[in-house]
């Protein structure tokens, strides 16, 4: 039996990628990483800013994503993303703007600590990538 | 009967118009197919979220501490109507449309002594709006800048409608836009976003137990808002793609009703000119009988 899965990713333009061949999906859930293989249980979870790696037969693909929703149902797992980059073709200004943002942001004196928390995850990851 | 240079005169000038609805209704073409591209493209975002909104929804048993943008605020006093218009004229019915499904509602709020607020999206709307309504419009939003449809700008709409969701200032949310049918037909919406209308639940999506992570009631809590924010950003598509849409039918059928009338004043034109080279035929001659 196989092992691959499909996989697809949406923003609110249009649908960004979309995969049939995959056999392993890394996202940065809301409280630590979670590795996806086939056969998973049905399952709906809150992203985190940072990598989501794509491991298929033609190679691993890393995206950025600043948020976002993933569903997982009968081996189709949805991503939906407000944010995403392909790592491999981003340019560094536009890296080096959204961390600008997120610093401003976390200046702000009213923010609470989930939001900073968030932010500081943001930094970090934007970091890592530059 | 007008004379023969006034009627060449108006025969350049309608020409002239011609020309300009020709060239906007090419360039609504181009616009309409973008516009339209873009609508397909965004829908499965939109219908994946409902989904998952959907299954969330039904996960959750104890209803009465559900989030409020789910279940409302208990009451239904003061509604809040979010009215998206263009940002330009010349665009058939487009406008009219909307603002008089709008006026409709509001009528019968108002009748049912609720109180009213409107925010406007797009600046034909407020113009329309502002003579009988201008009391009840609290904000009025425009994206005259942006050339084209982009989410950052419907999550700006969206956040300012939960701010004041959260501010206690309405119970319930309508908002007000165009559905793309074809280029011909665009059908009027209202679509309740606040709070969720759940009479659309689909049978079949019931029977699935998800996993969550965190809790049902925490991932419903963030996720709702981006919901409006993409509800919103669907009718913004939707209303982009209707506005071209019916600015392309509207304006050929400016440019057939210019051909016609161009042909009415060709036949005019070339009678009175008939007639004058009679008249002066007559002249001569009755002027040589005479002698």
């Amino acid at each position: 039996m196989s092992e691959e899965y499909s996989v697809e990713i949406v923003n609110p333009e249009k649908s960004f990628l979309s995969k049939n061949d995959v056999t392993e999906v890394v996202v940065p859930a809301f409280e630590g990483e979670i590795g996806i293989l086939k056969d998973h249980i049905s399952i709906i979870s809150f992203l985190k800013p940072g990598i989501i790696k794509i491991f298929s037969k033609s190679g691993e693909q890393s995206f950025y994503v600043n948020d976002g929703i993933i569903e997982f149902k009968d081996n189709n797992l949805s991503i939906l993303t407000s944010l995403i980059l392909n790592l491999k073709d981003v340019d560094k200004e536009k890296i080096s703007e959204i961390q600008k943002s997120a610093e401003e942001e976390l200046n702000k004196s009213d923010i609470n600590d989930q939001e900073k928390y968030l932010l500081d995850q943001k930094l970090e990851v934007l970091k890592s990538i530059n | 009967m007008a004379s023969l240079d006034d009627l060449k005169k108006r025969i350049s000038s309608v020409k002239s118009t011609q020309k300009i609805t020709k060239a906007m209704k090419m360039v609504a073409a181009a616009k309409l197919r973008r516009a339209q591209e873009s609508a397909e493209k965004g829908r499965p975002y939109s219908d994946k979220m409902n989904n998952i909104i959907l299954n969330l929804s039904n996960g959750i048993s104890d209803i009465e501490n559900a989030p409020k943008l789910l279940s409302g605020t208990g009451e239904d006093k003061v509604h809040l109507c979010v009215v998206m218009t263009s940002d330009r004229g010349l665009c058939g019915g487009f406008n009219t449309n909307i603002i008089k499904k709008a006026k409709q509602y509001f009528q019968k709020i108002l009748d049912e002594e609720k109180t009213l607020k409107i925010i406007t999206v797009g600046t034909k709307g407020y113009d329309q709006l502002k003579r009988i309504f201008g009391d009840y419009i609290v904000e009025r939003i425009s994206f005259k800048d942006s050339k084209n449809v982009n989410y950052f700008d419907a999550d700006k709409v969206g956040k300012k409608v939960i701010e004041k969701f959260e501010k206690k200032e309405f119970d319930v949310c309508t908002i007000f836009y165009n559905q793309f049918k074809n280029v011909i037909t665009q059908i009027p919406q209202e679509q309740q976003i606040i709070p969720l209308n759940r009479s659309d639940k689909d049978e079949n999506s019931s029977e699935d137990n998800y996993e969550f992570e965190p809790e049902e009631d925490e991932i419903l809590s963030n996720l709702l808002p981006k919901n409006i924010s993409t509800q919103i950003f669907k009718a913004m598509l939707e209303n982009s793609a209707s506005e071209q849409g019916s600015r392309m039918s509207a304006m050929d059928n400016a440019t057939r009703n210019a051909g016609e009338m161009v042909d009415k004043l060709t036949i005019e034109y070339n009678r009175s000119r008939q007639a004058a080279i009679t008249k002066e035929l007559i002249e001569i001659i009755s002027g040589a009988e005479s002698l």
